[in-house]
C-alpha cells in the first residue's frame, strides 16, 4: 500500500536526518578539538540535545509503526535495522560530546604534539569516512562496500592499539602528564568505539537489505 | 511424518485451470495456512483434500491428493470414510437446525454409533476440545441458534472433532468473527495441534504468522512459495510473495 510506503520512507529520512546531524556533530568535535576552537565545541555541546531529541521521535515513530502496520519482511527488517541504527547514532552523538569537553578542557601544549604524535586527525578521518559510506550504503540500499567497511574498522582498531602504545611511552617520559594522558587514551578510545558502531550499524544495513545476520559471525573480513 | 500430500495437482473448473501443478507435503501435528489474493486456488487446494469439489460440476483433477500415503481419489475410497478422517471448517459457522448436543452428536449417529453413553461422552470431550464446554454445558439442548457467531463456530469445530478426525481443514474460519472470537478461534488451533494435522486457509496475514508452522503462498493457481512461517514473514525467498504479504501486491 502506498501510504504504508511513505510513512517507511519517511521514517527512513528520518533517520538519514539524524546521520546528517551527528557526522557534523562529530566533524565539529573533530575541528574543536585539532583547532583548539573552544566555541565550535560549545556548539557540539549544546546542540547534543537535538540529537537525543531525534533519538525519542525515531523511537516513538518506529513503535507506532509497529503497532499499527505490523510489518513483515523486508519492511519488518528495515524497522527493526532504524531502531538499533538509532541508538546507536545517538551514542556516536554522546561520544562527540564527550571528545567537544574535552576539547574545552585540554590546555596544555605538550598535548598538541601527543595528538598529532598518535594521529588522532587519522582515527577522526577515518570514524567519519565510515559514518558517511554507511549512511549513503543505507541511503542507497547497497551493501556492496561492507566488506570495505569493516576493514576500515580493522585499520582504526590498530590505529588505536598504537596510540595507546605511545601514550603509555609519553607517560613514562612524563609522568607529571599521566592524568591528562590517561584522558587522552579515553578519547582515542571514544574514536575506536565509534568505529565499532559504524560497523555494527553496517551490520543492520546487511541484515535489513540482504537478510543476512552478520553480528558475531567473524566472517566479515 | 506426512499426513497429506499432493503430487503434480492440476485442477480444472471447466476450461478454467484453477491449480498448477502444485507439489506440497503435510506434516503430522502441523498448522499449515494457504495465504494468497482471492481466487489464486488456495480453497480450491484445500477443498481437494476431503473431495468437496466433487460436487461441482465440469471439474477435472489431474495428479495425485494422497492422505497417509493413499490417494484419495482412488477408485477404492468412500468419500464418508474418507471425511470421518478429514474434518472441514467453514467460513461461516453452518449448525444443524438442531440443539446444540444434537449437532455434535449428528456426525457420530450417521457413522452408526447408536451406545448413547459414548455419544454423551464424545460431545463432552469435543466441546472440551472446541473450548465450549463451560459455555453451553448447562444449555446443550437449547438450539444451536441461540449461540453467538464465535460460538456457533467453536460448535462446528466440536461437531468436527467429535468423529474423530486426523486432519482438521479451515477455510477462513475466523473472518466472520469479532476479535475475542477469533482470538479463541486461534487459541484453540494452536491447542488441536496436539492431537491433529490442520489446514487454513486465511486472508489474514497476522493471523497466517500466529498460528501457523508452515505457510503456503498462492498465486494465480500456482504454489509460489511454502516455507516455514517465520522464514516466510522474515525473509521470503520470492519477491512476489514478499510483495504480497508487505501490501505492494498489485
Amino acid at each position: 500500500m502506498k501510504h504504508l510506503e511513505d510513512e517507511l520512507l519517511a521514517l527512513r529520512d528520518e533517520v538519514l536526518n539524524m546521520w546528517d546531524l551527528v557526522y557534523s556533530q562529530l566533524e565539529k568535535a573533530k575541528s574543536a578539538l585539532l583547532e583548539n576552537n573552544k566555541e565550535l565545541a560549545y556548539e557540539v555541546i549544546s546542540r547534543e540535545k537535538r540529537v537525543n531529541a531525534f533519538e525519542l521521535m525515531i523511537d516513538s515513530d518506529c513503535e507506532n509503526y509497529i503497532a499499527l502496520y505490523s510489518p513483515v519482511a523486508i519492511d519488518l527488517r528495515l524497522v527493526l535495522s532504524l531502531l538499533k541504527i538509532n541508538s546507536m547514532l545517538e551514542r556516536i552523538g554522546d561520544f562527540a560530546e564527550g571528545i567537544a569537553r574535552f576539547a574545552i578542557d585540554t590546555n596544555n601544549p605538550r598535548y598538541e604534539n601527543l595528538i598529532k604524535d598518535i594521529q588522532v586527525e587519522k582515527l577522526f578521518d577515518a570514524v567519519l569516512e565510515m559514518l558517511q559510506d554507511a549512511r549513503t550504503a543505507l541511503e542507497n540500499e547497497d551493501t556492496k562496500d561492507a566488506g570495505r567497511l569493516f576493514s576500515q574498522d580493522d585499520m582504526v582498531d590498530d590505529l588505536y592499539k598504537q596510540s595507546l602504545v605511545k601514550i603509555a611511552e609519553f607517560i613514562k617520559e612524563n609522568p607529571d602528564c599521566a592524568l591528562d594522558c590517561i584522558y587522552l587514551a579515553i578519547l582515542d578510545r571514544k574514536l575506536e568505539r565509534i568505529g565499532d558502531y559504524c560497523n555494527n550499524i553496517v551490520e543492520e544495513i546487511v541484515f535489513y537489505i540482504d537478510a543476512k545476520v552478520m553480528k558475531h559471525c567473524g566472517l566479515k573480513k | 511424518m506426512i499426513k497429506l500430500e499432493a503430487k503434480g495437482v492440476d485442477f480444472y473448473y471447466s476450461d478454467f485451470h484453477a491449480l498448477k501443478n502444485i507439489n506440497m507435503q503435510i506434516e503430522s501435528n502441523t498448522v499449515v495456512a494457504f495465504i494468497g489474493p482471492s481466487g489464486c486456488g488456495k480453497s480450491t487446494f484445500l477443498r481437494l483434500f476431503n473431495r468437496m469439489n466433487d460436487l461441482i460440476d465440469g471439474t477435472r483433477l489431474r495428479g495425485q491428493c494422497l492422505v497417509d500415503g493413499k490417494d484419495i481419489y482412488d477408485k477404492n475410497v468412500y468419500v464418508d470414510e474418507l471425511r470421518t478422517k478429514v474434518g472441514m471448517v467453514f467460513q461461516k459457522p453452518n449448525p444443524f437446525p438442531k440443539s446444540i448436543y444434537e449437532n455434535v452428536a449428528y456426525g457420530l449417529r450417521v457413522n452408526g454409533v447408536k451406545d448413547e453413553k459414548l455419544i454423551a461422552q464424545r460431545i463432552e470431550e469435543s466441546l472440551r476440545s472446541a473450548a465450549l464446554w463451560d459455555e453451553v454445558k448447562d444449555k446443550l439442548k437449547k438450539s444451536a441458534f441461540e449461540l453467538s457467531g464465535g460460538q456457533q463456530q467453536r460448535l462446528c469445530i466440536a461437531r468436527a472433532l467429535a468423529i474423530s478426525p486426523s486432519v482438521l481443514l479451515m477455510d477462513e474460519p475466523a473472518s466472520a468473527l469479532d476479535p475475542i472470537s477469533t482470538a479463541k478461534i486461534e487459541e484453540l488451533i494452536y491447542s488441536l495441534k496436539k492431537n491433529y494435522t490442520i489446514v487454513i486457509v486465511t486472508h489474514n496475514m497476522q493471523q497466517a504468522a500466529r498460528v501457523s508452522d508452515k505457510t503456503g503462498f498462492f498465486l494465480l493457481g500456482e504454489l509460489i512459495e511454502y516455507n516455514d512461517t517465520k522464514k516466510i514473514f522474515l525473509n521470503p525467498d520470492k519477491e512476489a510473495t514478499q510483495n504480497y504479504i508487505t501490501g505492494r501486491f498489485g
